[in-house]
């Protein structure tokens, strides 16, 4: 079994949204992937970035410095 | 057999978009239908198309490229989805069928319709929008090209029209998306919408709308999105609020190989090369006996399509015997612009349809004039 790491975590109000994130994340070098939202979020179906936690401030200025379109940002445990 | 009925759909398509169709079906799941690496491929090449797509209009956001069949379909979401009942929309006698039955259905609906008058030649003059104009005009709804006689619109001259009287400006780029340059700041457009099969050099059933930001555009259609799945209510953001359902990404694939292939030979080589090419064909029928040729030919910007009457003859007549017996491809027809035709005082009849595209050359070009040349002289 995996250990669970505390993830950071940002959902998107649509699947161009979230591939914007991943070609900018990869573009700056920042770590992370795309992965379906969990339950927890919401049971809606759908993609979410998905971080180290250490990386939540560099997203969090990325987010604001792209002008993504962001649902939200969590925290959680995966 | 020489095609030369590009305006219908290019045929060739560049072998990278052949490709790219065929690589996308052996290895692309459902793009926004889960998170493993089959349906991120899928997405991914979704998204790089939307990118190149705003790229190629000067759309300033990637997510406001909404992507649809064909622009049929992008049309009809784009007036349908803008005008209710009580509004006023001007369009034009040149449009195809694709706007103005959209606009026929609104029609009786309560949204009222003028159009810009075009004369026996196809032409139309831009000083009658302020003719039209009524305070409850809401959008300007007219195609940059005709699909008939190739004749441009000055779309600069719409879009400022347009923003000086606070219309939205739809455009239909059918017959010049990729060879004509569009760009929605600099030619104010609200909406262009296109589709990918003709001179984007990609699939059919691909097409799209791109959308300036603020446009709110209701959707035709509601459905699957992928997201937000137990909302009753489409999602509002784009471009989601006007993609449901599976997209086509096997045909996107080739779409975007089709923009990368247009970046690198050059959207102005292509249309330079087409645009000899239909004024080769021209010069050399212009002055056979019984050859009535339609439109402006005194500028060289123009769409590389020439359409003509031989004499009296059927146009059908004309189209089968250029393929039974010359193996040239043409269309004839009204070609679903019924306006126009009665403009032209073609409606009894039509007209043969001459297009060109990248792949077609002088040699093929000549041995259609030949051709046009032996039908005037033998007879069909």
């Amino acid at each position: 079994m995996r250990t669970r790491q505390e993830r950071f975590l940002v959902t998107f109000p649509s699947t161009t949204a979230a591939m914007a994130m991943e070609g900018i994340c990869r573009a700056g070098d920042v770590p992370g992937r795309l992965i379906p939202v969990p339950r927890a979020i919401t049971a809606g179906c759908g993609l979410c970035w998905s971080a180290p936690l250490e990386e939540r401030q560099r997203i969090e200025d990325l987010l604001i410095r792209e002008r993504l379109d962001v649902d939200g940002l969590y925290t959680m445990w995966l | 057999m020489i095609y030369l009925d590009n305006a219908a759909t290019t045929c060739p398509k560049p072998p990278e978009v052949v490709s790219a169709v065929a690589a996308a079906m052996a290895t692309f799941g459902n793009s926004g239908r889960g998170a493993h690496a089959k349906a991120l491929t899928a997405a991914r090449t979704i998204y790089e198309t939307r990118v190149a797509v705003a790229k190629l209009f000067g759309c300033p956001r990637p997510d406001h490229v909404a992507f649809t069949p064909n622009s049929t379909m992008a049309l009809n979401i784009a007036i349908s989805g803008l005008l209710r009942p009580g509004d006023h929309v001007i369009s034009t006698d040149l449009e195809h069928n694709s706007v103005l039955r959209p606009l026929y259905r609104l029609q009786a609906e309560g949204v009222a319709a003028d159009m810009l008058p075009a004369d026996h030649r196809g032409q139309i003059d831009l000083g009658d929008l302020e003719r039209l104009l009524r305070p409850e005009t809401r959008a300007v709804v007219c195609t940059h090209a005709s699909n008939v006689t190739g004749d441009l619109v000055d779309i600069r001259r719409v879009g400022s029209f347009c923003r000086a009287h606070g219309l939205l400006f739809v455009l239909d780029a059918s017959q010049t998306a990729g060879t004509f340059p569009i760009q929605m700041e600099q030619d104010q457009v609200d909406v262009v919408c296109f589709t990918g099969h003709k001179s984007l050099l990609g699939p059919q059933g691909t097409g799209g709308l791109c959308i300036r930001e603020g446009i709110e555009i209701r959707p035709l259609a509601v459905g699957g999105t992928g997201v937000q799945s137990f909302s009753e209510r489409q999602p509002a953001a784009y471009p989601t609020r006007l993609e449901a359902g599976t997209l086509n990404s096997h045909g996107l694939a080739g779409l975007h190989a089709a923009l990368a292939f247009l970046d690198r030979v050059g959207t102005q080589t292509i249309r330079a090369h087409e645009t000899a090419l239909a004024r080769r064909f021209y010069e050399a029928v212009r002055q056979l006996p019984g050859v009535t040729i339609y439109g402006d030919f005194s500028t060289e910007v123009r769409a590389p399509i020439v359409t003509l009457n031989i004499r009296e003859e059927d146009p059908a007549v004309v189209a089968d015997a250029l393929s039974e017996r010359f193996g040239i491809a043409v269309r004839p027809g009204a070609h679903c612009a019924p306006r126009l035709h009665r403009c032209l005082g073609t409606q009894e009849r039509g007209a043969v349809r001459f297009s060109w595209s990248w792949a077609n050359t002088e040699m093929e070009t000549d041995a259609a004039a030949e051709a046009v040349r032996i039908l005037t002289e033998e007879g069909c």
